[in-house]
C-alpha cells in the first residue's frame, strides 16, 4: 500500500466532501447515514441514495404528467409527489432538493401551475447535480478502498 | 419454543410506504441490534401480526391468527400513508385484544401537535419526527428491556429454569447494567442503560420469583471475550 498516495486520497475525499456540505448540497442527515455504514454494510450510503434518485425520476415524472395540461391539473397528485419527495430527501440529506420541495409546496397549495412547473424544473436539476456530485464522492472512496486504504470518518460540524 | 438466539433479540416491525424511508429505519434498527421486518402499509402490518378482521374473509368478524417464528416486540409506523394512516393502524392495534400491549411509536415528517397528542392519547407510546435517528432509538431502549424481562420471565415459569437476575443496587443508583444472556451475546452489544422505573419491573419480578420459590441470587456471568462489566 502506497501511503503516500492514500493519505493524498483521504484528503481530496475529505475536502470533497467538506465541500458538499458547505456548498449546501448535503446536510445532517448525510453525516447520520455515513454513521449507519460499516464494515458489514459498506454499500449502505450508496444503496439509499441509489433509491432515493430512483423515486425523483420517477415522482418527476408522474408529476410532469399531472401538470401538463393547464385546464386539467391534478393538484392533490402534484401535492401527493412533493411530499414524497420532501420526506426522502429529507431522509438522505439531500438539502438542495428539500428546500426546492418547499417551494414548490407553497405553490401547490395555491393552485400555482407556472410556479410548480418552475420548481419541478428546479427540483429535476438539483437532483441531478446531487446524483453526480455524490458519484464523484463514491468514486474517491472506492479510490481509496482500492489503494488500500480506509475511508474516514469525517466530522462536519 | 427453541431456544434461538433469535428468539431472544428484540423484534421490530416497521411500517413505512417509502422505500428510502423502509431501508433507512431498518438500518437504524439494525444498528441498534434488533430484528427488524419492514411491510409497506398499515395492511400488510395487521397479516404480518396474523390479525385478519374480514379485510380479505367472509366472515366480517373472524379473527384468524397464523403462527409466528418469532413474536413482534414493537411497532414502529410512519404517520401518513396511503389507505390505512399509522394512526388507523394504532387504533387497530389498540382495540385487538391480542395485540394491545405491543407498544406502537408513530414517526412523520410532519410537526403538528395536535397529531402528535392524538397518536399519544390514543395509546402510542412515542412520536418520532422524520427524519429518525440512532439517538431518537435509544429512547425505545427501556420498551425494549421491559418486554425482553416479561418474556424471560414467562419462558422460566414455563420450563421451570432458574432466573439469572441482575442483582438490584440500592436506590441512589439510578441507573442498572443489564447483561444479556449467554444465548443472546452479540459481538457488539453488551450494555443497556435502563431507566429508574425498571428497578421497579426488576423488583417486582424478584418479589415473584421469590414467592414462586426460584433462586434471584444469582452473580452475574462472566461473558466470553473478556467484556467486563462491574454491577
Amino acid at each position: 500500500m502506497n501511503t503516500v498516495v492514500v493519505a493524498q486520497l483521504q484528503r481530496q475525499f475529505q475536502e470533497y466532501l467538506v465541500s458538499l456540505y458547505q456548498q449546501g448540497f448535503l446536510d445532517n442527515q448525510f453525516t447520520e447515514l455515513r454513521k449507519l455504514q460499516d464494515e458489514g454494510t459498506p454499500d449502505f450510503v450508496a444503496e439509499v441514495v441509489s433509491l432515493f434518485f430512483d423515486d425523483c425520476s420517477k415522482l418527476i415524472n408522474s408529476m410532469s404528467r399531472s401538470l401538463g395540461r393547464p385546464e386539467s391539473v391534478d393538484f392533490k397528485q402534484v401535492d401527493s409527489g412533493v411530499h414524497q419527495l420532501k420526506g426522502s430527501s429529507s431522509s438522505v440529506g439531500a438539502r438542495r432538493v428539500k428546500n426546492v420541495c418547499i417551494s414548490f409546496k407553497e405553490c401547490c397549495d395555491v393552485q400555482n401551475r407556472e410556479g410548480c412547473l418552475r420548481c419541478l424544473q428546479q427540483v429535476d436539476y438539483e437532483y441531478k447535480m446531487l446524483k453526480t456530485k455524490l458519484e464523484d464522492l463514491f468514486n474517491l472512496e472506492q479510490q481509496i478502498l482500492q489503494a488500500g486504504g480506509t475511508i474516514p470518518q469525517i466530522n462536519i460540524n | 419454543m427453541g431456544m434461538a438466539a433469535a428468539e431472544w433479540k428484540f423484534h421490530v416491525l416497521a411500517v413505512d410506504d417509502s422505500l428510502v424511508d423502509r431501508k433507512l429505519i431498518e438500518r437504524l434498527l439494525q444498528k441498534s441490534s434488533c430484528q427488524v421486518t419492514t411491510v409497506d402499509s398499515g395492511y400488510k402490518a395487521l397479516e404480518f401480526l396474523g390479525l385478519r378482521q374480514g379485510i380479505e374473509s367472509n366472515d366480517p368478524t373472524a379473527l384468524s391468527t397464523s403462527p409466528q417464528e418469532v413474536e413482534v416486540n414493537l411497532i414502529i409506523t410512519d404517520y401518513c400513508m396511503p389507505g390505512m394512516t399509522g394512526y388507523d393502524l394504532l387504533k387497530k392495534l389498540k382495540e385487538s385484544s391480542v395485540f394491545k400491549n405491543i407498544p406502537v411509536v408513530i414517526m412523520s415528517s410532519e410537526n403538528v401537535p395536535a397529531r402528535i397528542s392524538r397518536c399519544l392519547e390514543e395509546g402510542a407510546e412515542e412520536f418520532f419526527l422524520k427524519p429518525v435517528r440512532l439517538a431518537d432509538l435509544n429512547k425505545l431502549k427501556p420498551h425494549m428491556m421491559r418486554t425482553k424481562l416479561k418474556n424471560q420471565k414467562l419462558e422460566e415459569i414455563e420450563n421451570g429454569t432458574e432466573a439469572v437476575e441482575p442483582e438490584i443496587k440500592g436506590s441512589e443508583d439510578m441507573g442498572i447494567k443489564i447483561l444479556p444472556l449467554q444465548s443472546e451475546l452479540e459481538p457488539k452489544q453488551v450494555h443497556l442503560q435502563v431507566v429508574k422505573q425498571e428497578e421497579e419491573t426488576l423488583s417486582n419480578n424478584k418479589r415473584k420469583s421469590m414467592e414462586e420459590g426460584l433462586s434471584t441470587d444469582r452473580p452475574l456471568p462472566r461473558l466470553e471475550g473478556g467484556i467486563a462489566t462491574a454491577v
